[in-house]
């Protein structure tokens, strides 16, 4: 008994932190229908510049936890003023290839820059305990994932249905022409949300990489149980995302205990028969 | 919503290729590396050496890390033995099969290499073996540790300065029984040489009188090892040993200890537990893990001493065990020239000779076994201290003389 709840925080820590991994790759999709492959490599600089932040110029975590994010968010602002604003009208498999084209150029760029060792990013003292509960010791920072990753759910939610800004965006979700006929600029939204998909990969990035850790290619292996989560939440939804990524969080974790020769099948498995019973996703709207 | 699954899938297909050793996008880099036509045919001035090692892709340190190695030693012998110049022709084969072969056919085909060298997969050296055998060309293997490659997979012109998997996890059977407990857990990573190196150590353990109590095998590149941490503490035993490396070891050793594991368990492993380019990623989890290893940064033996020296001088770094492998590979194939005196036309004379290599190398000394084609070497246990804010690897116990049993 105290197995399996011990194994429940393990499952609400990686399911909370795959949601803050995700949660921006999801919002970039529900608002600009770009399907940033790129996302990755967001989460991946910021996690390296969060390293070279702790590790050349402070020791503080905090600093680099808000530092790290802004410089992405103008990585982020770079790309989608020159590359990604001339393809919106060009379709998504055109947006799909030149992220997934960035992808590979940031992976290549990052082993130049902090070359191919593995490096990893100590937590602060304040989160370096640990606690004891169901008679088992768990790292005080795996509580701290699941308190931003609920506090992360909460913000995003409120944003996007008690402010302005949110109506703004959840009005140019389905009808972009409209919006702009009423004087507001769809451009800087897109702009603003891409950067703000930008700023959550990179939030992420730095958050993950103390249990994740940095290593070149990291991106992938991230990217690909991110598109699994958003493909389980069903596109393009906050709420399915959190949703998703418990579920993931869940069945991975559960898996490895009880059947661990099958445990990434059944993560794919997972998503194969929600795709049959809900193309959609569990809580996705429909799409085009 | 049919146009989005589609798309999906595609991507799908793609990030996993690229996420698998980067073959989806094959990088056209080292293809173009010059071909020297001028000097063709044998018996002629320079001697080739090829290296299909990876420059790209995850295991890129290694590789890095064991040309290194070979060319502090080339450089040591001013790249020229018995009259002839040396040339390393350097090939990366991104630790794909697919991408090795190609690459070794070049190598063969356009730069008529006299010895090869190299690989870190062991996919790859399994790829490579049936080109190299029926090509007669002489191949000292430097890395790769597939126990298969001296066993089942013999060739008359491969022979392996590294290690096996046997002899990494053979070695610590006996010792961890007498010195760390009756009571064993096993937790490895889910590949070959994972597989190879837990089976080895079982075997020992198991015949010395102790007993495994449970295991599990995470994929390789597993990103999140509290699952398994959870399932470990709620188990009897005396200790865990695990084969993990790169990326796998740090997560692993960092989260074996935020789970508390450490305090009731004591962690067994191999040298890539603990290996010099990890430890400070690692920090202060490294401490009190026992490992077994070929060789060590604290090998006191005057050759060592020497080796770091020069190593340290050249790269400003600490050379890791594949540094070592490299400048043990390149000093083997200089030994196997000069004992033919710069002829190496003669495929058969120059595995003869690279058969007779016998020398102390920084490692301790090491010889082949002319029935396996495996190199007989001490292993040796360190156990890694706290030394002031770092850790530092301690060896306690040599195992003299392991040799692979070879089936």
């Amino acid at each position: 008994m105290e197995l399996i709840g011990a194994q429940l925080v393990n499952a609400v820590a990686y399911g909370l932190l795959l949601f803050i991994i995700t949660c921006g790759l999801t919002l970039v999709f529900g608002i600009l229908g770009v399907l940033n492959l790129a996302h990755g490599s967001f989460y991946m600089f910021s996690a390296y510049i969060a390293y070279s932040i702790t590790e050349t110029y402070t020791q503080s975590f905090w600093l680099a936890l808000f530092v790290a994010p802004m410089v992405v968010g103008l990585i982020a602002l770079v790309v989608e003023i020159t590359l990604l604003r001339p393809t919106y009208h060009l379709g998504q498999l055109s947006q799909v290839l030149l992220t997934f084209g960035l992808a590979y150029i940031f992976n290549d760029i990052a082993p130049v820059i902090w070359g191919s060792d593995v490096l990893s990013i100590k937590v602060p003292s304040v989160l370096s305990g640990s606690v004891t509960i169901f008679e088992q010791k768990f790292p005080v920072y795996r509580f701290a994932v699941i308190g931003i990753g609920i506090a992360i759910a909460i913000l995003l939610w409120m944003v996007q249905n008690k402010t302005k800004w949110g109506a703004i965006i959840r009005a140019g979700l389905s009808d972009k022409e409209m919006v702009s006929a009423l004087g507001i600029n769809i451009k800087l939204v897109f702009t603003s949300v891409f950067i703000i998909g930008g700023v959550l990969a990179a939030f992420g990035g730095v958050v993950a990489a103390p249990i994740l850790g940095i290593y070149p290619s990291m991106e992938f292996q991230t990217l690909i149980l991110a598109l699994v989560v958003l493909v389980i939440g069903g596109l393009g939804s906050v709420a399915g995302t959190l949703v998703a990524s418990l579920l993931v969080g869940i069945v991975e974790t559960f898996s490895r205990f009880l059947a661990p020769e099958i445990s990434m099948f059944l993560i794919f498995g997972l998503m194969a028969v929600i795709l049959v019973l809900k193309p959609n996703g569990l809580l996705g709207k429909k799409v085009v | 919503m049919r146009k989005i699954l589609m798309l999906i899938s595609l991507v799908f297909v793609l990030a996993i290729l690229s996420s698998c050793g980067n073959s989806a996008i094959e990088s056209s880099l080292n293809s173009e590396s010059e071909s020297d036509e001028s000097g063709d045919g044998d018996g002629q001035e320079t001697i080739k050496v090829g290296a299909i090692l990876p420059f790209s892709g995850v295991y890129a340190s290694l590789g890095k890390d064991l040309l290194n190695g070979m060319k502090l030693y080339f450089d040591s012998i001013g790249w020229e033995v018995s009259g002839k110049k040396i040339e390393l022709i350097e090939e990366d084969t991104e630790a794909d099969p697919q991408v090795a072969l190609r690459r070794i056919r070049k190598l063969m085909d356009q730069d008529n290499i006299d010895i090869l060298t190299g690989p870190v997969s062991t996919a790859v050296a399994y790829a490579v073996r049936n080109d190299v055998d029926s090509n007669k060309l002489p191949f000292l293997v430097s890395h790769a540790g597939g126990n298969d490659l001296t066993r089942g997979k013999r060739s008359d012109y491969i022979w392996r300065s590294s290690f096996s998997s046997w002899q990494i996890g053979n070695s610590m059977g006996e010792w961890a029984y007498e010195n760390v407990g009756d009571k064993m857990y096993i937790a490895a990573a889910d590949y070959a040489f994972g597989r190879e190196v837990s089976t080895a150590f079982k075997e020992a353990y198991i015949a010395a009188g102790g007993e495994i109590v449970g295991n599990v095998y995470p994929p390789l590149g597993n990103n999140d090892y509290a699952s398994y941490l959870t399932t470990i503490g709620g188990e009897e035993a005396d200790g865990v040993y695990s084969f993990f490396a790169g990326s796998d070891a740090v997560r692993f050793v960092q989260q074996f200890e935020q789970y508390g594991l450490d305090k009731d368990f004591t962690l067994v492993g191999s040298g890539w537990l603990v290996s010099e380019n990890l430890r400070k990623s690692v920090g202060s989890a490294a401490e009190g893990i026992l490992a077994s290893t070929f060789w060590d940064y604290s090998l006191e033996t005057e050759e060592n001493q020497n080796f770091i020296k020069a190593y340290e001088k050249a790269y400003g770094t600490r050379p890791t065990i594949e540094s070592l492998e490299g400048y043990d590979a390149a000093s083997i194939m200089v030994e196997a020239i000069k004992e033919l005196d710069g002829d190496v036309s003669d495929s058969d004379k120059v595995v003869e000779a690279i058969s007779n290599v016998s020398f102390t190398s920084p490692r301790g000394p090491i010889k082949f076994d002319k029935e396996t084609h495996q190199i007989i070497q001490n292993m040796y246990i360190t156990k890694t201290l706290a030394v002031e804010d770092k850790t530092e690897n301690k060896v306690i116990y040599k195992v003299e003389e392991v040799k692979d049993p070879g089936k």
